[in-house]
């Protein structure tokens, strides 16, 4: 897998989980890829994937079942949801803004230009 | 566990390698130790081993003292040296001599880590190529289970299929109660395995802490300017701007690039101490 150069690995490998159970690769209230396998996917150390899985875990995505392994939990989908939105405003929402402020790009512009991209790209599909 | 206490060595009686070094090493780890050319790595997994004995201090390895050689010691223990040596013999040859030596050794496994690496039988292993044969030492340095396995530039000499397959082999074989440390140069080659850094210079410990904590302790990002000069403990000029290594004040997390770590720690060795509390006995 490719890293990015800046975001410390663990969160990337929160996030390729996510983006997996979004994506409905990995199926709700199903059995997830084991720590050493994922490790072993990502030419990673497995305490690094530990350290995701726990992460995973506070945020109740998953969930561990002693001696069998880690689950997807059934509402994980709006826990996802609910975290990514978070991060969303704490981390891209600025860089958005400052740059709407910069260009001087109002919100009746931004809400038409919003309005057209979900137009284009995500209905009558 | 490996416990150094108050090491000192050196190959000639005027100048030493290491003066008091104590460190303090601990099963489920993968260490990284870094260090410049001639820094004494090589150096220090050999004392590790038994290859040279210490000139002060004590080294202490699940209980054994490696100068003793005591066979029940050398079971447990396995250096991939960074040239390996290997005899006129075949896999087989090699694997009957040497195998009984270690207890754990898995012949199962052997073959599916030599079919990995794509080692083939292709009759004696001293005429294989360098990279081929040091491909059948870390294949068969693996199949022994040991406790401790220790790495010289473990990617040097490798081709880029195998240098892949030796990060999947070793994500794949480490275990809670191993330790696996690697001391490098190639530090790309291998920088997501590493979680605990030892970095070395002028036979002093510069640097001993988790990745994490090093994500803690400093932030490693790209920036456009440079506000607070007396902040920066690194920098380097690249195309997307600075890439520079400052103390986290903000507790901002960011990937932890061992290159960058490395040139901040050997150019700012005082400051990166306290930034650590890297003491003399650590």
């Amino acid at each position: 897998m490719d890293f990015n150069e800046n975001k410390a690995i663990y969160l990337q490998i929160v996030e390729y989980t996510c983006e997996q159970i979004l994506l409905k690769k990995w199926t709700l209230e199903e059995k997830i890829i084991s720590i050493r396998d994922l490790a072993i996917m990502m030419e990673v150390n497995p305490n690094t994937v530990q350290r995701a899985y726990d992460f995973l875990q506070q945020l109740e995505i998953i969930t561990n079942k002693r001696g069998i392994g880690y689950f997807v939990e059934a509402d994980a989908i709006e826990k996802i949801l609910s975290f990514r939105r978070e991060q969303f405003i704490e981390n891209e929402l600025p860089v958005v803004f400052r740059n709407m402020y910069l260009l001087k790009i109002d919100l009746t512009e931004m809400k038409r230009q919003y309005e057209q991209f979900v137009k284009d790209n995500f209905k009558n599909k | 566990m490996i416990q150094i206490q108050h090491l000192s060595f050196g190959y000639n009686k005027k100048k030493l390698l290491y003066k008091d070094l104590t460190l303090t090493l601990q099963s489920g780890s993968i260490y990284g130790l870094l260090g410049k050319n001639g820094a004494g790595k090589s150096t220090l997994l050999k004392n590790l081993v038994g290859l040279l004995f210490p000139k002060g201090g004590s080294i202490e390895v699940n209980g054994f003292d490696p100068r003793k050689r005591q066979p029940s010691f050398l079971e447990t223990i396995y250096l991939i040296p960074e040239e390996v040596y290997v005899p006129a013999l075949t896999i087989n040859g090699y694997q009957r001599l040497f195998s009984p030596f270690y207890p754990g050794f898995d012949s199962a496994k052997f073959t599916s880590y030599l079919e990995q690496l794509d080692v083939k039988d292709e009759g004696k292993l001293n005429t294989l190529s360098f990279g081929q044969q040091k491909k059948f030492i870390i294949a068969f340095a693996l199949a022994c289970n040991t406790k401790v396995l220790l790495l010289d530039e473990p990617t040097n000499g490798l081709d880029i299929p195998s240098k892949m397959r030796f990060r999947k082999l070793i994500s794949g074989i480490f275990t809670e109660d191993r330790m696996i440390f690697i001391s490098t140069h190639q530090i790309r080659d291998l920088d997501n395995l590493i979680d605990r850094v030892i970095i070395v210079d002028e036979g002093e410990l510069l640097l001993h802490a988790s990745v994490g904590m090093i994500a803690e302790k400093l932030c490693f990002k790209t920036v456009n300017e440079i506000r607070d000069p007396a902040d920066i403990l690194y920098k380097e000029e690249s195309l997307r701007g600075i890439s520079v290594v400052i103390e986290n004040k903000h507790g901002e997390e960011s990937k932890v690039n061992l290159e960058h770590l490395f040139n901040a720690v050997t150019e700012n060795p005082e400051k990166a101490k306290a930034i650590f509390q890297t003491r003399k006995n650590s």
